[in-house]
């Protein structure tokens, strides 16, 4: 149960009952959709990108408490950031959850989003809270094919 | 028929005393691959060890040996299904190659434009996707039969669409995401009235019940090995001689020739000219190993066994809250499908892991099924002659610790 209540934070329970930006702005002009081939799990991501700033992120689509969670608290982190910070949170992220659950979790700088570090001790959960992730940035750099976790 | 004693197979199943997360392993994924009896790792060890060589190749007292032990199993296979001579049974990779063989024989002989293949909403995807790509190919015309809210084939729909165009019917015996099992004699009379020649995936159907091929009526038979306790790596595909023999063969290669010059090669008959290069041996040992333990055991009393544990989890399971099951056809094979309330079936899939329990999370491989239920993904649940009553009490305690996560 231990190693549960670590996986499932309250704060991504919370996230997962009532997920923060899940809609679909008028004013998006960025957009990408991800799909995990592992769980059929779809979710796109909108964004509202003026210059190099973010000024909104939303998404929409369906997973499991992981994924909703990590795409919920992923468009509040983004929010009101330049695309270069937004990267580097990208790979921040990434270096968190790829990191050896042995050792205590990298501080990254993540601020909320370092709930994810549960995750570690979780392999095959990872892509799902990576997929909301691969989605942003490929809505960033205006990829035409759907983001994968692959 | 003898009552299977299940407490006592599980000893024949070593795996089975491993611990998953700590806890003693509870099996519940059998019809995604089943663990394998003790019976069969053995026969495969042996074989290596006192009778391996190349089959059908050499004149030395080893290979000969191989050979008869290799084509001793094609002879128990076209017996184990009710098939009229072992030179029906052809050895693939598995069902899914087994399928790709048909697909890709039916594309170059018989399928044109205009034509279609029909297939059912409930296939797996190893039985749309070789369709799709041998109609994409010649200009062909995919069609699906639907299935009702139960789950199982609107029949109304299999008898309109059976039409003058209708090159082949493809459709599963037992659906692995559903548990459905279709009425397939029926659907195989129907069909030939129309003198549409039918294939059957029974990689869920051979495990728990008696197949004859010959009564089922159908032209084409594919199943795996893994899923009936032998090694992966194997599989099966039963032709009628006739319709096998009007296929083209699928791979080029050796073994599957008469004589080769580099103007024109002749090729065997069946079943080798569907077999190119060195086939997987031991492991068609194995599967001859895994039918002999299971025809010991006797299909009657797994399927009553599986019954049995199927009605007693859809009792059990009836009781946890905010679980609806998916898929409730008329007649089941041991598969339970079901979905949480508020939970994502992949939460639920980790919290029971951590209880040592197995279980399929996901689509399955049937996506269209997924759709059709509007949920994108299913807890499944399946039992094999291995499972008891225990197991499904601890998945019952787990979906318990489900709830209290997710409170």
């Amino acid at each position: 149960m231990s190693d549960l209540r670590e996986l499932y934070q309250s704060v991504i329970l919370d996230h997962n009952k009532a997920p923060r930006n899940l809609r679909r702005p008028a004013d998006a002009n960025r957009s990408a959709e991800g799909r995990n081939p592992l769980c059929g799990d779809q979710l796109t991501v909108f964004l509202n990108l003026e210059n190099d700033l973010v000024k909104d992120a939303a998404f929409e689509g369906s997973g499991c408490a992981i994924s909703t969670a990590s795409a919920s608290l992923m468009t509040e982190g983004v929010k009101g950031r330049r695309v270069e910070e937004v990267f580097k949170m990208f790979d921040g992220f990434h270096r968190l959850l790829t990191s050896d659950p042995a050792s205590p979790a990298p501080d990254e700088g993540l601020g909320k989003l370092a709930v994810f570090g549960g995750v570690r001790e979780f392999p095959v959960r990872v892509k799902c809270a990576t997929l909301a992730w691969h989605t942003l940035r490929a809505a960033l750099e205006g990829s035409p094919v759907p983001a994968t976790t692959e | 028929m003898k009552k299977l004693d299940a407490e006592r197979l599980r000893e024949d199943f070593p795996i089975l005393r491993t611990l998953a997360r700590g806890k003693p392993l509870v099996f519940l994924d059998s019809a995604a691959s089943a663990q394998k009896p003790r019976a069969v790792l053995d026969a495969m060890q042996r074989f290596y060890e006192t009778s391996y060589a190349n089959v059908h190749r050499g004149v030395y007292e080893l290979s000969e040996r191989a050979t008869q032990a290799f084509e001793g199993v094609r002879n128990k296979v076209a017996g184990f299904i009710g098939a009229a001579e072992a030179r029906e049974i052809v050895f693939v990779r598995g069902t899914t190659e087994a399928i790709n063989l048909v697909a890709h024989g039916l594309a170059r002989t018989t399928l044109g434009p205009g034509d279609e293949v029909l297939i059912t909403e409930l296939e797996h995807h190893s039985n749309i996707v070789p369709w799709q790509m041998a109609c994409q190919e010649r200009g062909a015309k995919l069609r699906v039969v639907g299935i009702d809210d139960r789950g199982d084939l609107v029949l109304e729909e299999l008898d309109k669409l059976l039409g003058p165009r209708t090159k082949l019917l493809a459709l599963a015996h037992v659906s692995n995401a559903l548990g459905t099992v279709n009425p397939v004699r029926e659907i195989v009379k129907l069909a030939h009235e129309r003198g549409v020649p039918v294939l059957l995936d029974g990689a869920q159907a051979v495990p728990h019940q008696k197949v004859d091929v010959r009564a089922l009526g159908c032209d084409f038979y594919a199943f795996s090995s893994h899923k009936l306790f032998g090694p992966t790596g194997v599989g099966v595909l039963y032709g009628r001689a006739d319709v096998l023999s009007a296929l083209p063969p699928y791979q080029g290669g050796g073994d599957m020739i008469l004589s080769v010059r580099f103007d024109e090669t002749t090729y065997q008959g069946i079943p080798h000219k569907f077999e190119a290069g060195t086939p997987d041996i031991a492991g068609i040992i194995g599967l001859g190993a895994a039918i002999d333990y299971i025809t010991a055991v006797g299909l009657d009393a797994i399927a009553a066994h599986e019954h049995e544990l199927l009605r007693y989890a859809g009792e059990q399971l009836a009781r946890v809250p905010g679980l609806r099951r998916i898929g409730t056809a008329r007649e089941k094979a041991a598969v339970i499908s079901f979905v949480m309330e508020g939970v994502h079936a992949h939460d639920v899939g980790t919290i029971l892991d951590q209880n040592g329990i197995a279980v399929r999370t996901g689509h399955h491989c049937a996506q269209p099924v997924m759709e059709r239920y509007g949920v994108p993904a299913t807890v499944r649940a399946s039992f094999a002659l291995y499972n008891t009553r225990a197991d499904v009490d601890a998945l019952v305690r787990g979906l318990g610790q489900v709830r209290e996560v997710f409170a």
